[in-house]
């Protein structure tokens, strides 16, 4: 009897299982960019407003910022587990991503804020807002011009990072190239499609900041 | 009323305002005069709250700006101020920048707090620049954008802080016009500027302020065109000099 792999070329229905991993990277880029974003804008406006908000901060922002993403995932997921939290790779891969997108968010938008020039804070106050309301309906959308163009980088940065999370179980993209990849060893064909598709989801966002930039410019 | 007494500021340990007494009754335009960095654009700061001080009281119609338990937004609602630079917002049109205290510190509709900003735009002659972005507007018209955005407060005092001098020479007129509007309507003004003309023909009174206290305070008569004091009449000298003669005379 003759030993044979089973589908040893590429067929339609891994085309399916490369839709599937697709899906999963959008999935985990957005639910990554969403978390991380809204935690960094609280956290980037807490460290422009307190003394003690920003020295306490600093070490998550710093290690977050500085250690590399494949290792930050590896050490979230064995952390959750061993704090038991037997969630999917989605979660890990969420808050891993997620928490680096905070850190970075933060420092954007605490760059921003501090941008707006005083005069108009001065301005606002001077008739009679309160800081909540010169925060969201001066400084805010003014921060939101400076900070647009750097935090779109941080989404693409992102998006691409994500790839990385098939360390900790995820079948995104990536991980389910390289799978048919170790099968079929079309190695060439396989990641020239990755780097379009990756590059496909990108530049629309991309596009749309660009868009987006030139609607709100004052 | 505003009655300033005995007020004092520091930054640190420069010593801005050394005991500052002054009252501006109802309806009276003051115009304070003096050297740079003699103390008057930080003592209309804290006219309004902006600048904390180190001692004495400010009372505006009997509250006290500085008190912990004062509303110091409902406060300044009452004090209208414009600044040397003109702080448009810029992301807002001339209309939005008028319409938006209204709206969110005095919580009118947005229908009502729009008809207010185009009657204050208009009142400042900009009746028809309401779709205009601040950078589509001149200097002097950015001015006057300021003024009306305080006015639609609909303050009772309006404090001005060198509200010129960012200008060129040509659009001062306009918004010199617009303050001499404001005093035949009877509005209390406050008036910090390097205009002695101005000071001349439009103040009720003139405070002459030097090294952070009141050194000289009258009519425009008595303070500008008779000083007694000499600094005044050193101040005065330097003001009316032509700014070549300055550089010929430094230059010497």
């Amino acid at each position: 009897m003759q030993f044979q792999f089973a589908n040893q070329g590429l067929a339609w229905s891994d085309a399916y299982f490369l839709a599937q991993g697709l899906l999963n990277t959008v999935r985990l880029a957005a639910a990554a960019t969403l978390v991380g974003t809204l935690a960094g804008i609280v956290l980037g406006w807490l460290r422009t407003v307190s003394m003690t908000v920003r020295i306490a901060t600093a070490p998550f922002i710093d290690i977050l910022r500085s250690v590399p993403m494949i290792i930050q995932l590896i050490l979230a997921n064995s952390l959750l587990s061993i704090l038991g939290f037997g969630t999917s790779p989605f979660w890990f891969g969420t808050v891993a991503l997620g928490a680096w997108m905070s850190a970075v968010t933060a420092e954007v938008v605490r760059a921003s804020l501090l941008s707006v020039p005083v005069q108009y804070r001065k301005s606002a106050r001077s008739l009679g807002m309160n800081g909540y309301q010169e925060l969201l309906y001066i400084s805010m959308p003014l921060a939101f011009r400076t900070g647009l163009a750097p935090w779109i980088g941080l989404v693409l940065s992102l998006i691409k990072d994500s790839a990385l999370a098939g360390v900790v179980g995820y079948i995104e993209y990536m991980r389910s190239t390289q799978i048919l990849i170790t099968r079929t060893h079309e190695t060439w064909l396989l990641l020239m499609g990755a780097g379009l598709f990756y590059f496909l989801i990108c530049y629309p966002v991309s596009r749309y900041s660009r868009h987006l930039e030139r609607k709100v410019r004052v | 009323m505003i009655r300033i007494s005995n007020v004092q500021k520091a930054f640190g340990s420069v010593i801005v305002l050394k005991g500052i007494d002054l009252t501006v009754e109802k309806g009276e335009l003051v115009c304070l005069i003096g050297a740079s960095g003699s103390g008057k654009s930080t003592l209309l700061q804290c006219i309004n709250g902006l600048e904390p001080i180190q001692g004495g009281e400010i009372l505006v119609d009997g509250i006290s700006v500085h008190d912990p338990k004062t509303d110091i937004n409902k406060l300044r609602s009452k004090l209208g101020i414009v600044f040397q630079q003109y702080n448009a917002f810029p992301h807002l049109t001339a209309l939005e920048n008028v319409a938006l205290a209204p709206r969110v510190v005095t919580k009118r509709s947005r229908a009502v707090a729009r008809a207010l900003a185009q009657k204050h735009l208009e009142h400042v002659g900009l009746g028809d620049k309401g779709d205009s972005l601040p950078s589509q507007l001149s200097g002097g018209q950015q001015q006057r954008l300021a003024i009306a955005r305080a006015l639609a407060m609909e303050p009772s005092y309006m404090l001005f802080d060198e509200v010129t001098s960012a200008l060129d020479p040509e659009l001062v007129g306009e918004v010199l016009e617009t303050m001499r509007l404001l005093k035949s309507e009877g509005m209390t003004m406050v008036v910090v500027t390097h205009d002695i003309n101005f000071a001349r023909e439009s103040a009720d009174r003139v405070a002459f302020l030097c090294q952070g206290e009141v050194c000289e305070i009258g009519t425009a008569e008595e303070v500008i065109d008779n000083p007694r004091k000499e600094q005044t009449q050193k101040f005065l000298r330097r003001e009316n000099r032509k700014p070549l003669e300055i550089v010929r005379s430094s230059v010497a």
